[in-house]
């Protein structure tokens, strides 16, 4: 089948602005992804094209970008969803400065991740084992349950620039910031449980979120994000992780 | 040429890469230079589990893990470096829960593991449950949780810098080359240690689990200073690689009962490997699936077969071997393998609980490399003369603790220990070096090769050379092969190279991000890896783990007990040195599974 793929770009060494590219693209199958699609165009058309990619199956998360208006990973987006005569639509994700054509700048959204202070923090000893080494902590299946959908975070970005509040206030630490905290507030193995609620407390955190729901359907990880953010405000709420 | 400098520098931000950064940067300045966000790395594709005899769901020793990675490795495995590996893989397992990473648990609270390929009770020689997991994104959570700890202690990262060369003065090495991809800037980074953990080069191939990133960029940069490439013929092909994509299927789906299917719906693996079925080791599967494909046993007479994970199915055949299934559950399923029913449904449009999957061999790990002693320490040739500063430790190290073919779950154990001993000895090392001098030309010879490309306006665009390069190494390197078939492929893949160095043309000329250059200097690293793959293929006239040979069916201790060992002679020749297998208490004997 025939695609045809209408590309947001920008080259900052040329363009004053950006504008939209149209490329058709024939020989296409349902199950071409749409990554796939772009690096035709790319290898076979517009060398200067230039996106990030890694694994191309959807973990490692460098492929973020807005397809048919909606926040995807261009390598789980297949074909087939648009149709006999697909149309697709691809742009930079927005909020975040646009390097060249899909590429943003990740830093504003990386240094908010590393506000939350996302890493786990446990001062006690740990048990040694009879051969005298130290052993894992225990956790109980039920504990490690709490925080399972909030560990599957790729750090993509797909959340945060979907986000309204974020678009209006790039202050605002933004969904995939919060999950990650969601994800040492709900562990009983963390012990900075307190300063990270005073992090997320800030005006700049968690009560930016409108509950606007635009996150969740981004996540390509099929995180419940906005449910995260609830958790959290309510965490805040009470000081505690078991409210 | 903007310049930097630190005591060790870290090129590659995997598991490797971190692991030994976090141990390094504890006594000395540390930076961490990877082209890609550092939880963007391929590790965080391992899928199903670590492996470490923790013994936490049934009897396991460390020996017995060793004894079974030196087994997987069909010999060929250096037998000081198994044991090292599965004593510190415990200890390795231990550190990861201390730092946070999510682990699954037992009923007890204590790490889950499960069953893999290769992984047995010595006694009874029925699998044993060794992997530690988190569902099937334990490398995800191993990137995710080496990368918090890195973020706590505040390495150092240049992220998105591309590293491109070493630079050696004389026989030392003084710093790297990198290419900031923002504005295409040249660095040197001047160090007085540098670890290579940059993974390896699967996109030689054309069906493949591996990332676009995995393009060779460290082995095939020492290789071009000097330094030879270990066992380059023994590249893993994963069995159950998602067909047509080649994305990785856990062994962990097996681990936990499915089985392998062909055409006629038989369950093959029981004609191939009696005792373990379908946990034989990687290389067993991959060569029972190949021959059930040549003999007309696919499904519906196509080149793929199935593996089977539905209920149904997996206690069918677990009441057969008399085990209790009764937590087998579709919510089990979505639970433990929740990214084998995720990648089933987005990209086979297939739900893996209710149908099987189809499945097909997909080229995965590299058990060769740059070559490295048990302290991750670069060696120059085969009498193990360690080149002082220079270390390799995670895929592109060839320990060999592999040998010729890894078992499953060992590459994280590899990535762990190898990674903490690099950090540790580059650490210790240049605490107690000195800056040896930049040569004043230092990294000129790439920036001209740099510009070369950019500039490049040849009638071949890269693409094209790629693609012939991967379907030849498919077709003619693949799991099974013969010297008629790899001698094509060798003077294939040096047309190719030459095509590179005179023909190639690309589009984008600009310094911003400028990812046409950088891929096509990628397609360079391939190109070379593949050369060397060839040529020692070709070269090594026996079968043995995952080199199997049509005209070279017997393994033959006699005359290949021993280690590969290619350098560069000239500008375009290869030649030849080998190194002894270090035996320590496994005489090889006959592989059965």
């Amino acid at each position: 089948m025939e695609a045809i793929i209408r590309i947001r770009r920008f080259n900052p060494e040329k363009d004053k602005k950006p504008y939209w590219a149209t490329y058709t693209l024939k020989d296409c199958e349902p199950t071409n992804r749409v990554l796939e699609l772009l690096h035709r165009i790319k290898w076979e058309i517009d060398g200067t094209l230039t996106l990030r990619r890694s694994c191309a199956q959807g973990i490692c998360g460098s492929d973020a970008m807005r397809i048919n208006g909606r926040n995807r990973l261009a390598c789980k987006v297949l074909l087939q969803e648009f149709g006999e005569h697909p149309k697709i639509q691809v742009e930079p994700i927005l909020g975040l400065p646009v390097i060249k054509d899909l590429v943003v700048d990740m830093e504003p959204f990386f240094a908010h991740y590393r506000a939350v202070m996302p890493y786990l923090v446990n001062e006690t000893p740990p048990p040694i084992g009879p051969d005298g080494k130290p052993r894992e902590r225990l956790q109980t299946i039920e504990a490690r349950e709490r925080f399972d959908d909030t560990t599957k975070c790729i750090l993509c970005a797909a959340c945060t620039t979907s986000c309204p509040s974020f678009w209006a206030n790039g202050a605002y630490v933004g969904p995939a910031a919060i999950v990650q905290a969601h994800r040492f507030i709900f562990d009983d193995r963390d012990q900075l449980l307190q300063e990270r609620l005073d992090v997320l407390a800030d005006p700049d955190g968690v009560w930016r979120c409108r509950t606007v729901y635009n996150c969740t359907p981004a996540c390509p990880r099929g995180i419940e994000v906005t449910r995260a953010i609830g958790e959290v405000k309510k965490a805040i709420q009470s000081g505690k992780r078991d409210f | 040429m903007i310049t930097h400098q630190f005591d060790t520098i870290i090129l590659g931000a995997g598991g490797a890469g971190l692991m030994a950064a976090l141990y390094a940067s504890r006594t000395v300045s540390v930076a961490v230079i990877s082209k890609l966000y550092p939880t963007r790395s391929h590790t965080g594709a391992a899928l199903g589990g670590i492996g470490a005899a923790l013994g936490n769901e049934e009897e396991d020793h460390w020996e017995w893990h060793a004894f079974d990675t030196v087994k997987g490795g069909d010999y060929l495995t250096d037998q000081d470096a198994a044991e090292i590996l599965a004593r510190e893989a415990i200890d390795a397992v231990i550190e990861l829960e201390h730092m946070g990473l999510p682990f699954d648990r037992t009923k007890e609270g204590k790490i889950s593991q499960r069953r893999f390929g290769g992984h047995t009770n010595n006694v009874t020689g029925k699998p044993v449950r060794r992997a530690c997991h988190a569902a099937d994104r334990t490398g995800h959570m191993i990137l995710q949780t080496l990368y918090q700890q890195c973020i706590k202690n505040n390495v150092t990262f240049y992220d998105e810098f591309h590293v491109v060369d070493l630079i050696m003065n004389g026989d030392l090495p003084a710093g790297a080359v990198a290419v900031c991809l923002r504005d295409g800037s040249l660095h040197l980074f001047h160090a007085k240690a540098i670890v290579f953990a940059t993974g390896g080069w699967g996109k030689c191939w054309e069906v493949t689990s591996n990332a676009h990133s995995m393009t060779g960029d460290g082995a095939a940069i020492t290789f071009r200073n000097g330094i030879p490439l270990e066992d380059m013929e023994f590249f893993q092909f994963h069995p159950t690689g998602l067909y047509p994509t080649g994305f990785l299927i856990t062994e962990g789906v097996r681990g936990e009962g499915g089985v392998l299917l062909n055409g006629r719906g038989e369950r093959f693996m029981e004609r191939y490997a009696p005792k373990v079925k379908d946990l034989a080791s990687r290389d067993v599967i991959s060569r029972a699936i190949a021959i059930e494909l040549r003999e007309g046993r696919g499904i519906k007479g196509k080149r793929y077969l199935h593996l089977d994970l539905t209920p149904e199915t997996v206690r069918r055949y677990k009441a057969e071997a008399g085990e209790n299934a009764d937590h087998y559950t579709p919510h089990y399923i979505e639970t433990k393998l929740a990214e084998t029913c995720d990648q089933g449904r987005t990209y086979a449009g297939i739900d893996p609980i209710t149908e099987p999957l189809p499945i097909q061999p997909t080229a995965h790990y590299a058990m060769g490399g740059i070559p490295t002693n048990v302290n991750a320490e670069v060696i120059a040739d085969s009498t193990n003369r360690v080149i002082p500063g220079l270390y390799a430790a995670g895929e592109c190290a060839c320990v060999s603790v592999h040998g010729a073919n890894r078992l499953g779950t060992n590459s994280l154990v590899d990535l762990i220990v190898f990674g903490r001993r690099a950090g540790l000895r580059a650490a210790e090392y240049s605490r107690g070096a000195s800056f040896v001098p930049m040569p004043s030309d230092a990294g000129r010879k790439i920036e001209s090769e740099l510009n070369r490309i950019r500039t490049a306006s040849g009638s071949t665009k890269p693409y094209v050379l790629r693609k012939k390069m991967q379907s030849t190494m498919q077709d003619l390197v693949g799991v099974f092969r013969n010297g008629k078939d790899m001698q094509k492929a060798l003077d294939t893949i040096r047309e190719l190279r030459r095509e590179f160095a005179t023909n190639i043309g690309i589009d984008d000329r600009g310094s911003t991000f400028n990812t046409d250059v950088l891929e096509t200097w990628e397609l360079g690293c391939l190109l070379e890896l593949a050369e060397v793959t060839a040529f020692s293929a070709l070269n090594r006239t026996e079968s043995r783990g995952a080199h199997a040979r049509e005209d070279y069916e017997q393994r033959d201790d006699q005359n290949w007990l021993k280690h590969t060992m290619v350098y560069r002679d000239g500008e375009e020749g290869l030649c030849v040195d080998y190194k002894p297998v270090v035996i320590t208490q496994y005489q090889p004997k006959e592989r059965v599974y």
